[in-house]
């Protein structure tokens, strides 16, 4: 008795990983889920926006900023960020799409912002990353720079530094490089 | 996976008359593998197969003793195989030449006990959620335990994972020291150590030069590129121990193995494969579940338990099966959930292999509205899963495996 019990068992599990196997049932991933969280309890203030290219894929993403006050205010920046399946135990990868005049921004569009990388944690999400974003606008910091020039620049002349902000912003060039005009143009 | 051969090694009559068969996950250059092999084939398993992808090189040979030097290019899993089946009798060994992401539920489930020697957080945290969604609680054989090994330097750790039962791998991430990130600024502007220096060119000075389309860590041409730049930098900021070996080192974050440690590791891991198939002695799994070794300053062991975490995202968050209709609409299933006692869902977004219905951000909700009038059947298939999450529910989120409960009607 028991043996055909334990045959039967055998049988049906056979059963099932044939199905199995034809049909790859969809899984959903972890670190789906957690951007799917993170996405649904954003709280952006209306100078940011978020654009999806692909609604189906929820792991790039454009985040477009455009601060209402400090020295970049009247710009329009966006920044692409890219999840990886290793999420949260990774951070996004940000890029910031313009070529732009910032001691914490690199030509390439490189950002240093501490959260992104040696300060980044599980526990932090997408709106911190966001928050850090729009803080870089508002409070550009000349003592952690990615792009030295610029840092030594706000350092030594902050009134300076303003003009060449603008400068920059309208698609002038600094020391005969080259920036991209991201001021908006009011139809 | 091991078949016991009772007669050499008097062991205790096991309970369960099952042939063991054992599988060895190996990936790497550490050579855990050889030793595990080795030893299980020693202990009287009888029934092993081996999953590695590598080919030998010629660096391997110090210590990955199953290979000599006219294996070289040659399949790990093979040739090891092959060498063990010669010099101990009776043991059957299969080896696979494949990665282990390419084996599927099927394959796996064939095995009582699998031992990962591998090299990298990925793949561990790829065959730990393998092993955990491989799990029925009706089907007591689906249970598999998993014995990791790993080794750096002179420190290594032997554990064993119950999956679902004790803390699984994922749960253990934390115990994992993260690779030093260093800030980019520091890259960027004041290097301190040779390390900076190699990750500038790496990470900074490739990316503006791009002297080649793509980067490739096994092209030596690469390599001296890097190592150059490196240099450079280095000696403009009166940084010395920038070497080419160094170079190829931060650049493919190659950790030093030593062969003795990697012995003392994969006997532990052997031992509890051995204790778990034989009952014999109690294991390593249910109390205490991690043993670390260091052999950094003296000798240091400890054996702990991990607990195993509620919101471990691969065990502790299991898809839960959900009775649908597929003829009703994305809309109604929503309305369905804020009904269900352990959801109560106020604004629940919903994705599957595709985006469902968001709730936020403006723009994805927006995109995703057309799905809310579309009949479920349409958007899933039987027995996928589908993620809720839902702003009221904190920390939580669910897990829901489609089970349709009547045909859907797609003309309809």
């Amino acid at each position: 008795m028991l043996n055909i019990w334990t045959m039967k068992r055998k049988q049906q599990q056979d059963d099932n990983a044939a199905a199995a196997s034809g049909t790859k049932k969809k899984k959903v991933t972890a670190a789906q889920l957690r951007v799917q969280k993170d996405l649904s309890e954003l709280s952006l203030p209306g100078t940011m926006e978020t654009t999806f290219k692909d609604p189906d894929d929820l792991l790039n993403f454009e985040l477009k900023i455009e601060p209402d006050e400090g020295m970049y205010k009247g710009g329009r920046f966006h920044f692409t960020f890219e999840i990886s399946s290793e999420f949260p135990h990774q951070a996004p990868k940000v890029l910031c799409k313009e070529k732009i005049y910032h001691p914490n921004i690199d030509l390439q569009g490189k950002v240093c912002l501490n959260i992104l990388r040696e300060d980044w944690k599980p526990v932090l999400n997408l709106q911190a990353v966001i928050v850090g974003l729009q803080f870089l606008f508002l409070e550009p910091n000349a003592s952690d720079p990615l792009n030295k020039e610029a840092a030594e620049d706000l350092r030594q002349n902050r009134e300076g530094f303003k003009r060449n902000v603008r400068q920059a912003m309208g698609g002038g060039s600094i020391k005969a490089e080259h920036f991209d005009k991201v001021l908006i143009t009011r139809v | 996976m091991l078949k016991q051969n009772q007669e050499s090694c008097s062991l205790p009559p096991r309970m369960d008359r099952k042939e063991y068969r054992l599988l060895i996950e190996h990936r790497g250059a550490g050579g855990l593998g050889c030793e595990i092999l080795k030893n299980l084939a020693l202990s009287g398993f009888k029934d092993i197969h081996v999953i590695d992808m590598d080919t030998i090189d010629v660096s391997n040979l110090n210590r990955q003793f199953l290979f000599r030097a006219s294996d070289v290019g040659n399949s790990k899993a093979e040739i090891a195989a092959r060498f063990v089946e010669k010099r101990v009798k009776g043991v059957s060994i299969t080896p696979h030449n494949c990665k282990i992401q390419d084996k599927d539920d099927v394959f796996y489930m064939q095995f009582s006990i699998v031992i990962c020697g591998l090299d990298s957080i990925e793949a561990r945290r790829w065959i730990n959620s393998a092993l955990v969604n491989l799990f029925d609680p009706e089907d007591e054989d689906s249970l598999k335990p998993l014995i990791d090994g790993g080794t750096e330097g002179f420190k290594g750790q032997a554990r064993v994972v119950f999956p679902t039962l004790t803390s699984c791998l994922e749960c253990q991430l934390d115990m994992h020291a993260p690779r030093t990130a260093v800030p980019l600024c520091t890259l960027a502007t004041i290097p301190r150590q040779p390390e900076h220096c190699i990750e500038w060119a790496h990470i900074i000075a490739w990316e503006n030069d791009k002297p080649f389309p793509a980067l490739d860590n096994d092209d030596p041409e690469h390599i001296t590129w890097l190592f150059q730049k490196a240099l450079a930098r280095a000696k403009e900021f009166n940084i010395s121990g920038v070497t080419y070996s160094l170079t190829q080192g931060v650049v493919k974050n190659i950790i030093p193995a030593i062969a003795s440690t990697n012995a003392i590791i994969a006997a532990s891991c052997c031992n509890e494969a051995f204790k778990i198939a034989t009952q014999s002695n109690p294991c390593l799994g249910f109390e205490e579940n991690y043993m670390m070794y260091s052999g950094n300053d003296s000798i240091y062991t400890y054996t702990f338990k991990h607990e195993k975490k509620d919101d471990c995202p691969v065990c502790g968050n299991l898809a839960r099966e959900l009775a649908v209709d597929p003829n009703i609409t994305l809309e109604e299933f929503i309305a369905s959930l804020a009904e269900r006692a352990e959801a109560q869902l106020k604004k629940p977004s919903i994705t599957a292999e595709k985006t469902l219905y968001m709730q936020a951000p403006p723009q994805l909700e927006k995109l995703s509205r057309p799905n809310l009038v579309k009949k479920m059947g349409e958007l899933v298939g039987n027995g996928d899963e589908i993620g809720v999450t839902d702003p009221s529910l904190g920390a939580v989120d669910f897990k829901y495996k489609m089970k349709f409960s009547r045909d859907f009607a797609s003309t309809a």
